[in-house]
């Protein structure tokens, strides 16, 4: 599914990525882990085409296409989602309508049919419920005057919606009280199939207990330092990074 | 197919970005000679059949005009206008009404279907007998339309219909000829003949128009439209639109227009006046896509208007809602002239300029009278190396006690070879009133268009969308099947201006 080869990449002319080695196979959750500052985000953006992330080195296939050669929005067709860490807000532009027009062309890069607003409506009523978010979300602007956790849902809700191949989950669980975090691992869990992945990036063990992962890979200074099962995140949140780093 | 599909398809199957509206109709004209002097003001005169007191009318005007001096103050820069260089006159030649779509010149036809109008309706607005007596099919909200083709009203829908409700909705040539002593009574009472040098020219040369005028007490059961179209070569489009709405009535009006591109520039003087007596309401609302131009400034429509209305009634309101995304250079003010006491002003603007498009437009609201209220939302949009203006004048009167004003005047720059500018006047004469003024500045910020374009959107897409979330305010006066077309021209308009 995704295999990321000795990526190196800089921001503003500083070397952020310093060799990331991962692979995802297919039908499995990943989770990574690290501290602050340490290119969590930074992978995020570069795996998604962000602008302003320069890649100097190594390759990103993705069901064996190069992720890389890709526009931000040909990598969303081609099933990559982004929950962001800080979600965007789009003023006066209605959440509804953001859904749709993402959804449709998502679907029309596909080559599938787009959904007229009734039918639009329909599927999102269904997510919503299935997710336990109110159909208030819908009417407001994109993200606009949304609470953190809110705006969390968000992106969880778009990601039900648009049913991607790999979804990278950046912190999407910081600051969520407790029924929100069931929502986001719902959320994830739901689209668990053999042709779904997902990088879930998170500082708390406490959301793998709800979405367990295959894997659990720890991101420090710009390189995949060590690498475990579902046990590794346990560890880390008793002991902290020092050990990993005394390890590396 | 219902019109609005029809029309919102018509917008959709071209998505090249260039003018699409820029062809050329090659039908048999009838041109004036070229030249501006009072033999051509006497020669419209007479080819209109005009009564004796319009001509005199029309030449007062061009005695003004000849001593006006051609305002500089707008901030826009074009070089001078040879006045002499124009024709003031030109007419589609039909001289026997057609009875069917078949007898019309199809090179007319073909106009009406590449602006995107009904079939149903071109064949109303060819002229062709009994066509548009009953509403089209589909069960939408008809709407009657007048096409103004360079000088000439060629025709209008909906008549009969209209005139049931005693609504008079016809070319200003055909009002001026069959309720003179309506025309009389308005004509100029709200832009006089020398109010500044494009209105002076335009009371001098102006060839057509639409008239509207609804009678007490009466609710226009349509909305009321004109289709102006500047197509022959070299010449000015000075259309005149004269709305009266009397005590109680109410009225929706909406003017859309487009030109053939060409490489010379083409002026296009109009001057629109609305009345609005004791309780009545007009809603008058523009689409604006004249030819802008090509990437380079070659080219493109001076669009030089007057547009003002005066609430003289007690309780009455005038709302301008505008979208203006064409024109090399646009300069116009829609205005509302607040006399009768708690009357009501309300301006709802869009302004958009890539490329080297240059708008200063705004508007002023003038309180006279008692408690009166205006709004202003203005939205500007500039792109490329588009020149962006809000000029807005806010004057209360000592006699207007209570008046109230909020301005809001966004900006939205997208690239940084652009500019917007805003400059309002407030001149506040009443201890009692109280004028509110908002400005804000944006940009188009990297992580919104990234945000959108990770979630599938181009970034043409991610852009139309965050500019008509800026807009929203102001396309939700609009009404709802011109809503979405302005919102398809907003992009379009747009193109080629990212990346
Ligand atoms: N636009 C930028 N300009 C300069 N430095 C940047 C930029 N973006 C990221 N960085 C730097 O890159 C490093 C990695 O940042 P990144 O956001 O990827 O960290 P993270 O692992 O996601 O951290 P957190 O856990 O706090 O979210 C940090 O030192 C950060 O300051
Ligand atoms: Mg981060």
């Amino acid at each position: 599914m995704l295999k990321i080869e000795g990526l190196t990449a800089e921001v503003e002319g500083k070397q952020i990525l310093k060799g990331v080695d991962l692979e995802v196979p297919a039908g499995e959750i990943h989770a990574i882990m690290g501290p602050n500052g340490s290119g969590k985000s930074t992978l995020s953006y570069v795996l998604s085409g962000r602008e302003g992330y320069e890649i100097t080195g190594g390759s990103v296939s993705f069901n064996g296409v190069d992720l890389l050669a890709m526009e931000p929005e040909e990598r969303a067709a081609a099933g990559l989602f982004l929950a962001f860490q800080y979600p965007v807000e789009l003023p006066g532009v209605g959440n509804a309508l953001f859904l749709r027009t993402a959804l449709n062309a998502v679907r029309k890069a596909r080559g599938e049919s787009e959904l007229d607003a009734m039918q639009f409506l329909k599927l999102a009523r269904e997510r919503l419920k299935a997710l336990h978010i109110s159909e208030d979300m819908l009417k407001r602007g994109v993200n606009v005057g949304f609470s953190g956790g809110e705006k969390k849902r968000n992106e969880v809700l778009q990601m039900a919606l648009l049913q991607p191949k790999l979804a990278i989950l950046d912190e999407t669980d910081s600051g969520l009280d407790i029924d929100a975090l069931k929502i986001v691992a719902d959320g994830v869990n739901a689209l668990r199939a053999p042709g779904f992945s997902a990088l879930v990036i998170t500082h708390y063990q406490r959301l793998l207990d709800y979405i367990v992962p295959d894997r659990v890979h720890v991101l420090m200074q710009g390189r995949i330092v060590q690498s475990g099962g579902p046990e590794l995140a346990k560890q880390l949140e008793a002991e902290g990074y020092a050990s990993v780093q005394a390890a590396a | 197919m219902p019109a609005v599909t029809e029309t919102i398809d018509t917008v959709q199957s071209v998505t090249e970005g260039a003018y699409k509206w820029g062809f050329e109709t090659d039908i048999e004209m009838e041109f004036a000679p070229k030249g501006l002097n009072e033999d051509i003001v006497r020669f419209i005169s007479r080819k209109k059949n005009e009564p004796a007191w319009l001509l005199d009318w029309r030449l007062k005007a061009f005695a003004m005009w000849q001593k006006i001096e051609e305002p500089r103050w707008p901030a826009v820069s074009y070089p001078p206008i040879d006045y002499q260089d124009a024709y003031y006159y030109a007419a589609p030649k039909q001289t026997v009404k057609p009875r069917s779509l078949d007898e019309v010149d199809p090179e007319l036809l073909k106009t009406y279907a590449k602006l995107g109008i009904p079939l149903k309706e071109q064949a109303i607005l060819a002229g062709v007998e009994g066509a548009g007596e009953t509403p089209s099919e589909g069960g939408r909200m008809p709407v009657a339309v007048d096409a103004v083709f360079d000088s000439v009203s060629v025709a209008t829908t909906f008549k009969a219909r209209l005139e049931k409700e005693g609504i008079i909705f016809c070319s200003i040539s055909e009002a001026v000829q069959n309720h003179p002593e309506l025309v009389r009574q308005y004509l100029g009472t709200v832009v006089p003949q020398g109010d500044n040098f494009y209105a002076a020219l335009n009371s001098a040369v102006f060839t057509d128009g639409s008239f509207v005028y609804i009678p007490k007490g009466v609710r226009c059961p349509m909305e009321l439209s004109t289709y102006f179209r500047i197509n022959a070569k070299s010449t000015g489009q000075f259309e005149r639109t004269l709305i009266i709405a009397d005590e109680g009535s109410t009225v929706s009006y909406l003017e859309g227009c487009t030109a053939p591109m060409r490489d010379e520039n083409q002026l296009h003087a109009a001057v629109v006046e609305l009345v609005a007596l004791d309780d009545a309401t007009i809603k008058y609302s523009t689409v604006q896509n004249w030819y802008p131009g090509d990437a380079e400034g070659r080219g493109g429509i001076y669009n030089f208007v007057t547009k003002r209305a005066q609430c003289r009634g007690r309780r009455s309101k005038v709302s301008w809602t505008q979208v203006e995304t064409g024109s090399a250079i646009t300069w116009k003010y829609p205005s509302c002239v607040l006399l009768g006491d708690d009357s009501v002003g309300e301006f709802y603007s869009v302004a958009i300029t890539n490329n080297r498009q240059q708008a200063d437009t705004g508007t002023k609201m003038i309180h006279v009278g008692k408690r009166t209220t205006s709004t202003i939302v203005s939205k500007g949009i500039s792109a490329g190396r588009g020149q962006n203006t809000y000029r807005g004048l806010v004057r209360v009167a000592p006699t207007a006690g209570s008046a109230r004003n909020f301005t809001q005047c966004d900006s939205l720059l997208i690239g940084d070879q652009c500019g917007a500018h805003t400059v309002p006047y407030i001149e506040n004469r009443c201890m009692t009133a109280k004028v509110e003024h908002e400005a804000t500045t944006s940009r188009i910020a990297e992580d919104q268009l990234f945000y959108c374009r990770q979630r599938g959107l181009s970034e043409e897409d991610a852009v139309g969308l965050i500019v008509n979330g800026f807009c929203r305010e102001v396309l939700k006066e609009l009404p709802m099947e011109f809503a979405v077309e302005a919102q398809k021209l907003l992009q379009i308009s747009l193109e080629g201006s990212v990346g």
